[in-house]
């Protein structure tokens, strides 16, 4: 009954793998990287685990203590051969595991650039009450949970936060990062398809939390300046007083953009030059 | 005792950890010093705390500003001072002198008590000037470690006071000479967080 | 006058709140009312009330533990039910405002006043038993410790019935816990109940690091005391270093929400980052003060019911003493995704790693204590094989969320949900169950019903897999933690089979309690000796229920297993032939120090969130008197005379033996 429920992850994950929008369904090189982790740290542990559990009810069962072809050993407490041996398979796992840990925490370092020949997209992410707002500062515009990006493009992220803390994520393309006010992080990501992925936040903050979703777009090229113009074309400006405007706080708003934003807007609201209530004015 | 039981116990050739219960003076030592240290713990992460933010000073007064050092100067001695004068009380108190005794902890409290003067008037100083806890990160920091200390002097003082009523009603029983040998270890463990506080604080103020 | 509190902090326009509340209330009136009536006052406060004897204490901690574990459940199936009825559009019953409360209540109940009571009870039971001393190091702080923490769980209830609780998640990060994002009392109940209970659980590891330090049985040194001391002195020390830190931690919080100090708001210099590495600065060793007594229930489980002696038992001494050091050098893999940097997210991946193996030594170390055994199936066997399969399955996962990379896609998801329930279900809980059957019978002098104990750990396990199982998938397909409500229906079957695991779970519950009452009800039926397991430590020597004064002669151990020895016949041939005459013995007395110093401080601490500060004053200077006059306090003891002992002795003790 209790090896049944084991065998059970078997199919499951195999299950998973098919049922497209997770992290076991990466569409970027980030997540395809992390996924490999993920597969080949899980076998090896498997290779002990499985053992063990079989093991213990091998011996729980033929120990039993109506079972009269089983040695009893009343007294026997130590042995030295199998004392090197249960300090030294943890530690080989461990070891082995360790290096990939070590590696992987340097490959996959969130600030830690992409390598393509494509130059990346600059996008700076504010995360607010409970909404994600999104500037480009080179193209001058500004969008409301929705992200667009060219598929095959590398992004590099600056995340920041005008509220409490949240946590960047698009499962199917990789790494999250948290967003912090005062302070920003940085991200990479690449899509290298097109397609719609979903993305949330992971850090609990509040009320309007679990509707704080956006979609990540990746496009074709011309679909993404197609998009950038059409912002421009729209006229809403984002500058200090409409940005404390949209900060207030509300649950689940649709997608928007914003024709233009005002120069260093990201970096004054990191400094807290802009603040969005409910924190108070700052002394400077 | 039977005569297995007296060569179990017979102390020389047994490790300690052997001998069976502790006698009681160690057993409550050794649980105050265990306090003692989990109050340290305390002390450490006001400690790490006011590591992490003294240059925060959001545009306010930094330490070095607000500082004055021969005010610390003084409390220090006043604290060292108050040291010693506790260690003369225990003595007394071994001794089973009672006017030694109320004369040290007198002084004791004398020293402490100026302490707490001196830092009291730092205190409301700075407030009046605004650069109370609520100006910046440092201030904040700066209170919550150095106040912290200032009520434990101030528990110090009151548990003093204690010991002098309990030695005047119940005299030097073990009960009350365990707890003046806790006190005194208490004590002596404020002054050597102060050391920290004023080397950090005080000597590090940039 | 009254602070903050007003009628409107009365929820009375949430039925479900008011419905809760109006049911707990006229349970405890009922009860109230029924001890009244039967005259039970008297006995209860001699006895119970203000005892200051480790296994009353022990007993009180495990009944408040069971209580509470009903409380943190019934947060528990509302989430469950909550998130399967919540798919695609759909809002649920339960408005986030409210959902929010009960996540947070969820788990700050679970951890503190579930799994540490639960621990805490096994601890005081049985550490001075099974070192073969009469009491704790210091009785009356052991019953303050109780009643400290009783005065937290009196707080975090109330929450339920006037104002709100916390809705922060259980650790209350700031800027979210700070007073602009958190105006209301929540998280002031959240951190005065805690900081209250606190002290409770300081003072209680002071204690028992010092009566295993330094109150042991002649002869036992250090190398001869059973393993669960050895796990319980390796929790108590990181109780020690750890509580002080959460203390300061939650003081600095509630100077900034208070005093409008700036420790962690996001302006005037504050930071938000130095709170989260504090709190797991604590927050990881107490996952192992929780975790490592029941390492150590399983160590007396596993021996007792093989009949052989624990295998490697130096090795499990010095995984034991590795695990409690390097609980301190592991916390920042709570945060990888705060961008740390590679150097500092791969060292304490390293390091986090490092941990796994000496646990890892310690299941193989049980492996090979059933190999050669002779395994009888009773309760706690069954609770300790469902641990060894169970808790490898959630080590895994912990090693696979070690690695930075990993945990970047997998942080906060049910992933993580379903990891730390696997540890602390499979590890703590079944360790706690176990601990339970196991030693019921010496505290009661009666067995519990075996029949239904197995009825309840299969409950517990299907169920457990059933909950969680799903969650790991969940998490791998994107699902986060704290949602109230989620868009993607593919998830909400998984959901409903949760739901399914948790009913099932709720069944165990009930169920224990059934067995409990049966077992009553049978008790006369079900009587047992001292020894009914024939086990193998010294609680296992002396009566079912041991006397007030554990041990009339303190017995002279010359090994591990010390009761094992006696029974082969080994050991010191004078001792048995002569044992040393009986004397007359002190025993403490009843002291209300404890229960009194509780009743002020829930005065103080409830006076605090609502800032009604003449009832602060008040209640303070309430603890000021009590503790005055225990300053004064000379007739601390009980003399029981010889005669009495030799009496007692000639009823229990047939040949040297107890019965």
């Amino acid at each position: 009954m209790r090896f049944a429920q084991q065998l059970m992850l078997v199919p499951l994950t195999l299950a998973l793998a098919s049922c497209g929008g997770g992290v076991l369904d990466p569409r970027g090189p980030v997540g395809r990287a992390e996924r490999l982790i993920l597969i080949d740290a899980t076998a090896i542990m498997l290779a002990v685990v499985i053992p063990v559990i079989l093991l213990t009810l091998a011996f729980a069962w033929w120990f039993r203590a109506g079972n009269r072809h089983a040695r009893y050993l009343p007294n026997w407490e130590y042995s030295g051969r199998i004392e090197m041996l249960v300090w030294s398979i943890p530690l080989l796992v461990i070891l082995f595991l360790g290096g990939i840990a070590w590696e992987g925490s340097h490959e996959l370092d969130p600030p830690k650039p992409l390598i393509s020949s494509t130059p990346p997209l600059e996008i700076q992410v504010v995360s607010l009450d409970w909404q994600w707002l999104f500037i480009y500062p080179t193209q001058g515009i500004a969008s409301i949970n929705k992200v667009v990006v060219p598929a095959g493009t590398p992004v590099h992220f600056r995340l920041t936060s005008a509220s409490v803390m949240n946590s960047f994520f698009v499962p199917q393309l990789g790494s999250q990062i948290y967003t912090m006010a005062g302070m920003t992080t940085q991200l990479h990501l690449l899509a290298d398809h097109e397609g719609t992925f979903q993305g949330i936040s992971a850090q609990f903050s509040g009320d309007g939390f679990s509707d704080m979703k956006f979609d990540f777009v990746a496009t074709s090229a011309g679909e993404f300046e197609d998009w950038v113009a059409a912002s421009r074309a729209q006229g809403r400006v984002l500058d200090e007083a409409s940005f404390v405007e949209l900060a207030r706080p509300v649950h689940a708003r649709g997608p928007a953009t914003f024709a233009q934003v005002s120069r260093g807007l990201f970096d004054h609201i990191v400094s807290g030059h802009i603040v969005a209530d409910p924190v108070p004015q700052l002394s400077h | 005792m039977n005569a297995v039981n007296q060569a179990l116990t017979r102390t020389e050739e047994i490790p300690l950890s052997f001998r069976g219960p502790a006698p009681t003076r160690s057993v409550a030592g050794f649980g105050f010093w265990l306090f003692l240290l989990s109050d340290i713990v305390i002390f450490g992460a006001l400690f790490a705390a006011y590591a992490v933010l003294s240059g925060e000073t959001a545009g306010g007064p930094t330490g070095a500003e607000l500082f004055d050092k021969r005010h610390v100067f003084i409390e220090t001695a006043c604290l060292l001072a108050s040291s010693v004068t506790c260690g003369f009380a225990l003595l007394s108190a071994q001794r089973t002198e009672k006017l030694a005794t109320y004369f040290w902890l007198a002084a004791t409290f004398a020293l402490g008590a100026l302490f707490l003067a001196l830092e009291t008037s730092e205190f409301s100083t700075m407030l009046a000037a605004g650069a109370g806890p609520s100006r910046s990160a440092f201030l904040s920091s700066f209170f919550a470690l150095v106040g912290t200390h200032g009520l434990h002097v101030s528990m110090g003082l009151a548990w003093l006071v204690l010991m002098a009523l309990q030695i005047a009603t119940l005299g030097f029983q073990p009960m009350v000479s365990r707890r003046l040998f806790c006190f005194a270890l208490f004590w002596h463990a404020l002054d050597i967080v102060w050391v920290g506080v004023f080397t950090i604080v005080y000597l590090g103020a940039h | 006058m009254l602070g903050k509190l007003t009628w409107a902090a009365i929820p009375f326009d949430q039925p479900i709140v008011m419905i809760a509340s109006g049911t707990v209330g006229a349970v405890i009136f009922a009860l109230l009312a029924l001890v009244t009536v039967k005259g039970w006052w008297p006995y209860l406060w001699r006895e119970w009330i203000t005892s200051v004897d480790h296994k009353r204490i022990g007993v009180m901690y495990m009944i408040l533990a069971l209580v509470m574990l009903v409380r943190g459940f019934s947060d528990a199936m509302m989430m469950r039910s909550q998130l399967a009825l919540a798919a695609g559009g759909a809002a649920g019953y339960l408005p986030p405002e409210h959902y929010n409360q009960i996540f947070s209540a969820h788990g700050t109940i679970m951890i503190f006043f579930v799994a540490m009571p639960f621990v805490a009870a096994l601890m005081n039971f049985a550490v001075p038993l099974q070192l073969g001393v009469r009491d704790v190091a210091f009785p009356v702080l052991n019953s303050l410790s109780f009643w400290l923490t009783a005065a937290g769980v009196l707080l975090v209830n109330l929450s339920l019935f006037v104002g709100e609780f916390a809705r922060t998640g259980w650790l209350a990060y700031p800027p979210l816990s700070e007073i602009a994002y958190s105006p209301g009392v929540g998280v002031d109940y959240y951190l005065w109940s805690l900081q209250i209970s606190g002290i409770g659980t300081l003072l209680s590891g002071i204690n028992l690091t010092t009566t295993i330090l330094k109150l042991r049985a002649p002869g036992m040194g250090y190398s001869r005391m059973p393993v669960f001391c050895w796990t319980a002195l390796a929790a108590n020390l990181l109780i020690v270093a750890a509580f002080p830190v959460l203390t300061a931690t939650f003081a600095m919080l509630l100077l900034d929400r208070y005093c409008d100090f700036h420790f962690f708001t996001t302006n005037l210099g504050g930071n938000p980052m130095m709170y989260i590495n504090l709190i797991w600065l604590w927050g990881h060793p107490e996952v192992y003060i929780l975790v490592l007594p029941a390492f150590g229930v399983f160590s007396e489980v596993v021996a007792t019911f093989s009949g052989k002696p624990l295998f490697g038992y130096r090795s499990m001494v010095l995984a034991t003493m590795v695990i409690c050091v390097l609980s301190f050098m592991v916390w920042l893999h709570h945060f990888f995704t705060m961008g740390a940097g590679a150097d500092v997210n791969g060292f304490f991946g390293v390091m986090t790693m490092i941990i796994a193996v000496p646990t890892g030594v310690k299941i193989f170390n049980w492996l090979f204590t059933l190999y050669g055994g002779r395994i009888r199936f009773t309760v706690p066997i069954y609770w300790a094989l469902g641990f060894m399969v169970t808790f490898v399955i959630g080590g895994m996962t912990g090693v696979l969320l070690a690695i930075p990379p990993a945990d970047f896609v997998l942080h906060n998801s049910l992933f993580l949900i379903a990891h730390f329930h696997n540890t602390i279900i499979g590890g703590v809980v079944f360790g706690v169950m176990a601990g339970y059957n196991y030693w019921f019978p010496k505290a009661f002098g009666f067995t519990l019903n075996e029949r239904l104990g197995k009825a309840v750990f299969w409950c517990w396990f299907v169920g457990f897999y059933a909950a969680f199982m799903p969650l790991y998938a969940l998490g791998l397909m994107g699902a986060t933690r704290r949602m109230q409500h989620y868009s993607d229906v593919h998830w909400q079957p998984y959901m409903l089979v949760a739901l399914g695991g948790a009913c099932l779970i709720l069944l165990g519950i009930v169920l224990t309690v059934v067995q409990l009452v049966v077992s009553i009800r049978a008790r006369h039926v079900n009587r047992v000796g001292a020894d009914p397991w024939n086990a193998r430590t010294l609680e296992w020597s002396i009566p079912s229920p041991p006397p007030a004064w554990n041990f009339a002669r303190l017995p002279v151990v010359e090994g591990t297993d010390a009761f094992w020895a006696m029974k082969q016949g080994v050991g010191v041939p004078a001792q048995r032939a002569e044992p040393e005459p009986l004397a007359a013995l002190h025993v403490p007395r009843g002291n209300p120090t404890g229960v009194m110093t509780a009743f002020f401080a829930v005065i103080t601490g409830f006076a605090l969130i609502w800032h009604i500060w003449w009832m602060v004053a008040f209640g303070l200077l309430g603890v000021l008197a009590v503790a005055l006059k225990q300053a004064w306090r000379t007739d601390t003891e009980i003399a029981v005379p010889v005669e009495e002992i030799a009496a007692y002795e000639r009823r229990h003790v047939r040949h040297g033996a107890s019965v």
